[in-house]
């Protein structure tokens, strides 16, 4: 095989590679990190593109692969892609709702050479699990996280977290014993696409997230050996950025469903920037000259406080997109920092919004589900950004 | 000395774990789900025999003939240690 040539052997490669197959999914949840104008990026790339995709991105050093969406178990050509990807030398990581799996098709993955398999679950309970996900689908994810451990996957179990769930994690990490997950992820909703439009409606009290934090704590000593527990603290309730994709253009490549290159999953939706197509460039090309992969690659993009900071070799300034959505301009320190002079007005959002949480006078507003039907209502009438020049 | 493992023990790479060469980074990683961890020359070299054939000593005893001089016998238990301890090997 050959190796990235010398002309970048100073620079990050992309050892991770997150191939988002497709915006179709049979669930709705309304914290889904997809962009809520999805239903202007349909032209999903074909076999044949992600052939191509997973050749070139393997050959600038990208070793782990995740496949997702959307549901990734909607694309027929998967097995395919899974024995291309496992044939070219990468650890392959099928991220899934589990809904639209069979049991067949489990073991015809594992053929393909599939490494691992990652479930997320909406809830603990099918009551609560089956209104997140905007449909019935609790009693088949429990048949399938077992059928994948029949099958002799090491399994991840995922749980987003946000208001509604906060209060189950000791249930939920029950569930995770009980189905002898190998790693739990607790992951913290995370407020891009929907989570972002639904926030007032997700983002839990910082009394459940310090709840949830000690149960999950207790269980990672109890478990230790067994099971690796991941939490993440919200960063809302932080004083100190999460290093977002370790860095710009450093370790991640997201290839979005209609061939868009990405540094992080939400980086279509800030100013400024120019779209790239892996049907117009090659991978090698958008990752090392790129205008968008060096946006905001390295340090000099900063602006003060992060530009003359001795922190910003750890979290690289934090999250460009939380950044742009919270101050309204992306070379900003992400306002989760508390240097940042906008983390003020952060932390009064998420006062506020806790104290209508906890208010019974205050009217809960209703979830937005997500779907192409509600993406497409959301878009109105804009005209399509369609990313291809061709 | 004590250590944690016999030198009759024969270790292997945990299941779900996969051991391999990267010629972009010229140098062995180990791969688990969402994670990579990046070996050293000498970890790579004691993982490689980690196929649950060479005995702890076998280990030993190849890497003293690839590289003669060097006293490695306690580093080769110290890093099986950790090994374990991260959960990359396993003993049957
Ligand atoms: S978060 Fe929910 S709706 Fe979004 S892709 Fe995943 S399963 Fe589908
Ligand atoms: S000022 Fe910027 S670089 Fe420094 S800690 Fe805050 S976000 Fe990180």
């Amino acid at each position: 095989m050959k190796t990235a040539g010398s002309k970048y052997a100073d620079m990050p490669k992309p050892l991770w590679l997150l191939a988002e197959l497709t915006y179709a999914c049979p669930l709705q949840c309304p914290y889904c990190s997809n962009p809520v104008d999805m239903a202007n990026y349909t032209r999903e790339l074909t076999t044949e593109e992600w052939f191509k995709v997973l050749r070139e991105a393997r050959e600038l050093g990208a070793t782990q692969l995740g496949f997702s969406g959307g549901e990734p178990l909607t694309r027929p050509d998967l097995e395919e892609l899974i024995a291309e990807a496992r044939r070219l030398g990468y650890y392959t990581n099928l991220i899934t709702s589990g809904v639209g799996m069979t049991e067949e098709r489990i073991k015809a993955f594992k053929e393909a050479g599939l490494d691992h398999i990652q479930v997320s679950f909406q809830a603990s309970s099918q009551e609560l699990n089956d209104f997140i996900a905007g449909t019935d689908a609790f009693q088949h994810k429990l048949e399938m996280a077992r059928a994948v451990k029949r099958n002799g996957y090491p399994m991840v179990l995922c749980f987003v977290l946000h208001r509604h769930n906060e209060d189950q994690v000791e249930d939920i990490l029950e569930l995770a014993i009980a189905l002898e997950a190998d790693y739990v992820e607790l992951a913290t909703t995370q407020y891009y696409g929907w989570a972002m439009h639904n926030k007032e409606q997700l983002l839990p009290t910082r009394e459940q997230v310090e709840r949830a934090e000690a149960i999950a704590h207790r269980y990672q000593e109890k478990m230790k050996g067994k099971m690796r527990i991941f939490y993440v603290v919200p960063d809302y309730y932080e004083d100190r950025p999460k290093a977002c994709m370790n860095g710009w253009g450093n370790v991640f490549l997201t290839i979005a469903p209609d061939g868009a290159a990405l540094p992080c999953h939400s980086a279509r939706q800030l100013p400024g920037v120019e779209l790239v197509n892996v049907r117009d460039h090659s991978i090698e090309w958008i990752w090392y000259e790129s205008p968008l992969f060096n946006m905001f690659r390295g340090y000099d993009w900063m602006k003060e406080p992060c530009r003359s900071c001795d922190e910003k070799e750890k979290d690289f300034g934090g999250c460009r997109c939380q950044a742009w959505m919270l101050t309204g301009d992306p070379r900003n320190a992400d306002p989760v920092c508390s240097k940042s002079p906008h983390h003020q007005e952060l932390l009064d959002e998420v006062a506020r919004i806790e104290a209508d949480a906890m208010n019974p006078d205050v009217p809960e507003k209703p979830l937005v589900f997500r779907n192409m039907r509600t993406s497409k209502a959301l878009i109105g009438d804009k005209p399509e950004r369609d990313t291809t020049t061709a | 000395m004590e250590h944690a493992f016999q030198p009759g023990q024969k270790p292997s790479i945990r299941s779900g774990f996969r051991f391999q060469w990267e010629p972009a980074q010229e140098r062995h990683v180990l791969l688990y789900p969402e994670g990579m961890v990046k070996l050293t020359a000498s970890a790579g070299e004691i993982l490689k025999r980690c196929d649950g054939e060479h005995t702890v000593a076998e280990i030993v005893e190849e890497l003293k003939q690839q590289f003669p001089g060097v006293d490695l016998e306690a580093d080769v238990y110290k890093f099986l240690e950790v090994a374990d301890e991260n959960g990359w090997i396993e003993v049957r």
